[in-house]
């Protein structure tokens, strides 16, 4: 589509690196000690912290402003990467250094091995036209817009023609679910529905990268899941490099293929959820470690029990599956045939059938059964369970992994809570 | 103490003197220039005023006001304050006054919306310009009449500049605000997606600001028209010329009346300009 010239001409940058840089192409984004300092004299700041004074100790002594203070780190194509941190932390500066909004003050920033920092402003503006989309706090709307205006906005800018403009528009509006609101004002909808509208201006644009600063954080909980279910679904599809800031754990944990954590404009630690987890590097990722809900940490797969033993529905009878059942100590046994998970056999709808006679299981599996894949965090269990027990987990091809009962879940969430508690 | 005697006087007024007949003896082509573009123009928006029987434009500008406005109030407000003008006999007064007003402030729009935008843009240029109309503001009013008669002599044309200069703030004040009211994330915004700064400025920066430099021109209509009144002293005619022969003649009768046609035509101008600046705020496009 229209990225394609923006892309050539990029990756030509790569081409003529120097050898060190050229081993950063295989990361998308390579962020090679970076530091921003706010005030009159930033190289004055860059000098002290690299003498080891702390970001309070600058500002004491020479009023300047540690934004971020060494930050490496790379993001990789396809991926989710979320930064992290409490206010001040400076990941909201750091994601704005990466399209320059706002302007490191040394350090390198490589996108498939050409430095950003480099850029005139010529090329800087046809690289924040091709290459990023960006998703604001607070929305950032156009409010003299209509939503279809607000969305075109991006191409408006790159002179793309009107007819092309709002077809374009109306595709990247039908993927967020707004199709039918072109026409209202960003003021007309509610918060969830403007993040939508900003989540589709950006992609308009069809960019590879998308940085979201914040994109949920303003919106209430409900509708803050439903958006961040709504992005895992459009990543499966679009495999968007994605940058996400984020205050919250729990959202961090949700979205992020690999995790950022920030402290006073310094990198604390990186790595996936469970890693972070399950080893916080210090008293602050302890910190915030402690507040997560961990039954939104825990998984089926981590919790789940080897199913045992599982009756053939092509070769077991009522009486292959009680003796199973017998053998296993179970009241139901999963029936799969050809691999695949087809259903249940209670073992007294198995004696009934064996008694009048039935040679196989058809007429007492039970095929409406729960089904769950390994990733549904734990909270989504408790209601299946509480409806019945046992609940299958079961892989892409409905080959049965594993079996939760009630038990097993609430030993993994006591479990869980003990591990947390001890970071403390 | 005797030495504080003996500084000699800081030849501020004769700075000024100096610079003001310097540009009078050498650029008078210029001011000859402005002199007859602007006195034509005035010329001709009197005729074409004058043009139409004074009950027809009454009805014309109450349909305008009526257009611009859509608000039946000040459609009557414009019926009834300019019919009580035509009876007071003061309409050709009223439409020099008027023309002299709209003149003044389409220059100060010419001067004052770049100077405001390039404030708002340049943070040096905002140092500068902002202290400028610090001064311009709350220098008396009068003053700026006396430089109008050497550069532009007696008349209209001097009014017109005396006026340009004591209106025009506003204007670039308000401009300069609204553009930098705009909040920062929506200029991130912006400039996230690639625009030049002529695009941002056009795109997201001026509709914005709108209201806010909707504001600043209807100041500068008020403080114009304030103005065009005070410069009768300097021959500019009009109702301010009415005032002036009535203080001369102590006729307090006919002082008054154009005092009350002064404030018609400012509500009048008032009223119609909040409705334009308000609309504005409305959810239209662009």
């Amino acid at each position: 589509m229209e990225t394609s010239p923006g892309r050539c001409g990029v990756a030509a940058y790569a081409v003529t690196s120097t050898t060190k840089e050229r081993q950063t192409v295989d990361h998308k984004i390579v962020v090679q000690n970076l530091y921003k300092i706010f005030g009159n004299h930033p190289h004055k700041g860059v000098k002290l912290l690299k003498q080891g004074y702390t970001k309070d100790q600058i500002l004491e002594k020479t009023g300047q402003g540690v934004g971020i203070a060494d930050v490496s780190f790379h993001v990789d194509e396809g991926e989710i990467l979320v930064i992290m941190g409490l206010s001040g932390s400076g990941k909201s500066t750091l994601v704005r250094c990466l399209n320059r909004l706002i302007e490191p003050t040394e350090g390198k920033i490589l996108l498939e091995g050409a430095d950003i920092t480099s850029l005139n402003r010529e090329e800087l503006r046809q690289l924040r036209q091709k290459r990023f989309g960006m998703v604001f706090q607070h929305f950032a709307l156009f409010p003299r817009r209509s939503v279809i205006r607000n969305v075109e906005y991006g191409l408006e800018v790159q002179k793309v023609p009107a007819a092309e403009r709002s077809e374009r528009a109306m595709i990247a509006l039908e993927q967020v679910g707004l199709k039918g609101w072109e026409d209202s004002y960003p003021a007309q909808l509610s918060g969830g529905m403007q993040q939508r509208v900003g989540l589709a201006r950006a992609l308009a644009l069809d960019p590879d990268i998308m940085l979201m600063d914040e994109a949920f954080s303003a919106l209430d909980p409900l509708i803050r899941r439903d958006m961040q279910d709504e992005l895992l679904k459009l990543q499966e599809k679009m495999h968007k490099t994605i940058i996400f800031i984020s205050h919250d754990l729990d959202e961090a944990l949700k979205l992020g293929d690999r995790i950022i954590l920030m402290k006073d404009g310094r990198i604390v630690q990186e790595g996936t959820a469970e890693a972070i987890l399950a080893s916080p590097a210090d008293e602050y990722v302890a910190k915030f470690v402690q507040d997560v809900d961990i039954s939104k940490v825990v998984t089926a797969d981590s919790i789940m029990k080897n199913p045992g033993e599982v009756a053939s529905f092509a070769h077991d009878g009522p009486k292959a599956a009680l003796w199973k059942m017998r053998q296993a100590g179970l009241s139901s046994i999963y029936v799969q045939h050809k691999n695949r998970l087809v259903g249940l056999v209670k073992a007294e709808d198995a004696s009934s059938a064996l008694k009048a006679g039935d040679r196989d299981l058809k007429n007492i599996l039970v095929t409406d059964i729960h089904r769950v894949s390994p990733d549904t965090p734990a909270y989504e269990l408790f209601p299946l369970l509480v409806e019945s027990s046992p609940v299958a987990v079961v892989d892409n091809e409905d080959h049965l992994m594993g079996v939760i009962i009630k038990g097993t879940l609430l030993a993994a969430l006591a479990e869980g809570v003990q591990t947390n508690g001890m970071a403390e | 103490m005797e030495w504080l005697n003996n500084i000699p006087r800081i030849p501020i007024g004769d700075a000024i003197d100096y610079a003001i007949t310097l540009f009078s003896d050498n650029f008078s082509f210029l001011t000859k220039a402005f002199s007859d573009v602007v006195e034509s123009g005035i010329a001709i928006l009197i005729e074409g005023l004058m043009f139409f029987p004074p009950l027809v434009l009454i009805l014309i500008f109450t349909a305008l006001a009526w257009f611009l406005s859509r608000k039946r109030s000040v459609m009557l407000l414009t019926l009834i304050g300019l019919f009580l003008i035509w009876n007071m006999n003061l309409w050709d007064p009223m439409l020099s006054t008027l023309a002299l007003v709209l003149v003044s402030t389409v220059i100060a729009m010419i001067i004052g919306l770049p100077l405001g935008i390039f404030a708002a843009l340049n943070q040096r240029a905002y140092r500068v310009i902002m202290p400028i109309l610090d001064v311009m503001q709350t220098m008396p009013a009068f003053v700026y009449l006396i430089p109008a008669i050497p550069l532009f002599g007696l008349g209209p044309v001097g009014a017109i500049f005396s006026t340009v200069i004591f209106s025009m703030p506003p204007a670039i004040r308000l401009t300069c605000l609204g553009i930098r009211q705009v909040p920062i994330e929506l200029v991130e915004a912006a400039d996230s997606f690639g625009s030049t700064r002529r695009q941002k400025l056009i795109k997201l920066q001026l509709p914005m600001a709108t209201p806010t430099i909707m504001a600043g021109i209807n100041q500068t209509i008020m403080l114009a028209l304030s103005m065009v009144v005070i410069a009768a002293m300097i021959g500019a005619k009009g109702l301010g010329g009415e005032v002036w022969k009535a203080i001369q003649r102590l006729e307090p009768s006919r002082g008054f009346e154009a005092g009350i046609a002064i404030v018609i035509v400012a509500m009048i101008l008032d009223r119609i300009m909040q409705r334009v600046g308000g609309k504005q705020t409305g959810a239209t496009s662009q």
